[in-house]
């Protein structure tokens, strides 16, 4: 069993990734690498399988075929010949180096915000009480939120519950940072105090894995943009490029002219 | 009406319904904490376990809740003994039977809470790198026990009424100790009066403070 680290420079390496939920291909021998300190937005149509490349990642979602490596170690299988599935405790390992933002924020609502934030950094990193408040404040504070840190879930805003997610996940020092359709259950008005905090980890260097359908902020923020379409990566570029109304992509050019339709 | 209430023979043997009570409240208290536990852990089996365990529980739990419990009672009591070398007293019986339709009920509920606890909380606790056992600990039993409190207090009030059927093996606990003072002053309308009172106000008592938890704990919802 060796667990050589790949020669791909990539921190994520995704190659030939396929997954059926039965007769449905909702992924369809999915490639793509995010590169460290990049910020990779993945955008499509609904359905077209971006949520669950997303979930592959940190194997909320197994995935059929192919490979998935993060810093050149196999996510979600033990590298030997019979592709075994690793043991719960080595997944619950793996996902500690990836962290992930959800569309419903998903946080524990018995645990207040800083409860929140050091349930992983005590029962996963081992470390002290005292020093998991402090590390919790540190993150509260860069999200705005330090005066909030005894408050519970129910006692914060949309807005506010997700800053905490996001904290909750970079606490933890991912290597990656997943994020998934984090504004989409937002009111319009709390996107953008949301998106503000992304940018800021984006300057920080954090690498991004990003579904989203804000397309300004995608075109603003991303390093490379991922078109999905029935499963498959239909497109990759540069913003300009993927964004650019004259593509030459007819279901990327079909998307976008819908997009601009129903936002502008 | 041509009967007059008189409530003096209630009142000279009243250490029979308190006496009586405070055994109702002690059957109650053992047999739901015996039931909670057996509820607990049959119901976190049940949602990870395979379709042989989940037959096997479905089985005991659909048995308790299709026979009465006075039935159960009398098996445990006369028939038990009889099939395999076994003696106790009337109240361990009784608080062995309780215990056992308790935890039928209580599994109900527990699983029930366990299947509500909304999937995005478990894939929270996946995505920080929660070993299933702290998921279960840390995620969702603390997010079960908040949704099922409501009904978990339902429960524990109608077990503890659940107790007086322990009088039909003689257990002197509340209703036995009235049927006594019954038999022995002939004031059937008072000392039922009364012994309903009790039970009356004892359930609300432990309503009140079983809302009051409630209240806690949805606050921090």
């Amino acid at each position: 069993m060796s667990e050589a680290p790949n020669a791909s420079p990539a921190l994520l390496d995704m190659r030939d990734v396929s997954k059926a939920f039965g007769a449905v291909e909702v992924l369809r021998s999915v490639s793509l690498q995010v590169k460290r300190g990049e910020v990779v937005t993945v955008i499509g149509p609904s359905g077209s399988g971006k949520t669950t490349l997303l979930r592959c990642v940190n194997f909320l979602e197994s995935y059929d075929s192919g490979s998935i490596r993060i810093d050149g170690k196999e996510v979600g299988f033990r590298e030997t010949a019979t592709r075994q599935r690793r043991s719960e405790r080595d997944l619950a390992a793996m996902r500690a180096e990836t962290g992930m933002v959800f569309q419903s924020f998903n946080l524990f609502p018995h645990l207040t915000a800083a409860g929140n934030i050091m349930l992983g950094l005590t029962k996963v990193r081992g470390k002290k009480e005292a020093e998991a408040r402090s590390i919790a404040e540190h993150w509260l504070g860069r999200v705005g939120l330090a005066h909030k840190a005894d408050s519970l879930p129910a006692e914060l805003s949309g807005g506010q519950q997700q800053r905490v997610g996001i904290a909750r996940a970079v606490a933890m020092e991912p290597k990656i940072l997943l994020l998934d359709e984090i504004t989409s259950a937002l009111d319009p008005e709390l996107v953008g105090e949301v998106l503000a905090v992304v940018r800021s980890l984006a300057d920080d260097g954090m690498t991004m894995l990003m579904v989203t359908h804000e397309m300004a902020f995608a075109r603003d923020a991303s390093s490379r943009i991922v078109f999905m379409a029935d499963g498959e990566v239909s497109a990759v570029g540069p913003p300009k490029e993927i964004l650019a109304a004259e593509t030459s992509n007819e279901r990327l050019r079909t998307f976008l002219a819908r997009f601009r339709a129903s936002h502008f | 009406m041509g009967y007059a209430l008189n409530f003096n023979l209630i009142w000279r043997h009243f250490d029979k319904l308190w006496g009586g009570l405070l055994l109702s409240l002690e059957l109650a208290v053992i047999s739901i904490a015996v039931g909670v536990v057996i509820g607990l852990v049959l119901a976190v089996w049940y949602v990870s376990a395979g379709r042989v365990v989940r037959a096997v529980i479905a089985a005991y739990v659909e048995f308790i809740r299709n026979v009465p419990l006075i039935l159960l009672v009398y098996l445990v009591f006369y028939g038990l003994p009889t099939v395999v070398d076994l003696a106790y007293s009337a109240p361990t019986s009784f608080v062995l039977t309780l215990s056992v339709y308790s935890g039928a009920y209580l599994v109900e509920v527990f699983r029930s809470g366990l299947d509500a606890v909304p999937r995005g909380q478990l894939d929270a606790g996946k995505a920080i790198g929660l070993t299933p056992w702290q998921r279960l600990l840390h995620v969702r039993l603390p997010a079960m026990l908040r949704i099922t409190l409501p009904a978990l207090s339902n429960t524990f009030i109608s077990l503890f009424k659940d107790t007086s059927i322990a009088s039909v093996i003689s257990v002197p606990e509340l209703t036995f100790g009235a049927q006594w003072i019954n038999f022995n002053t002939f004031r059937i309308v008072e000392v039922y009066l009364v012994t309903t009172a009790m039970y009356l106000v004892t359930g609300y008592i432990m309503l009140f403070g079983l809302r009051l938890v409630e209240r806690r704990f949805r606050a921090a919802r």
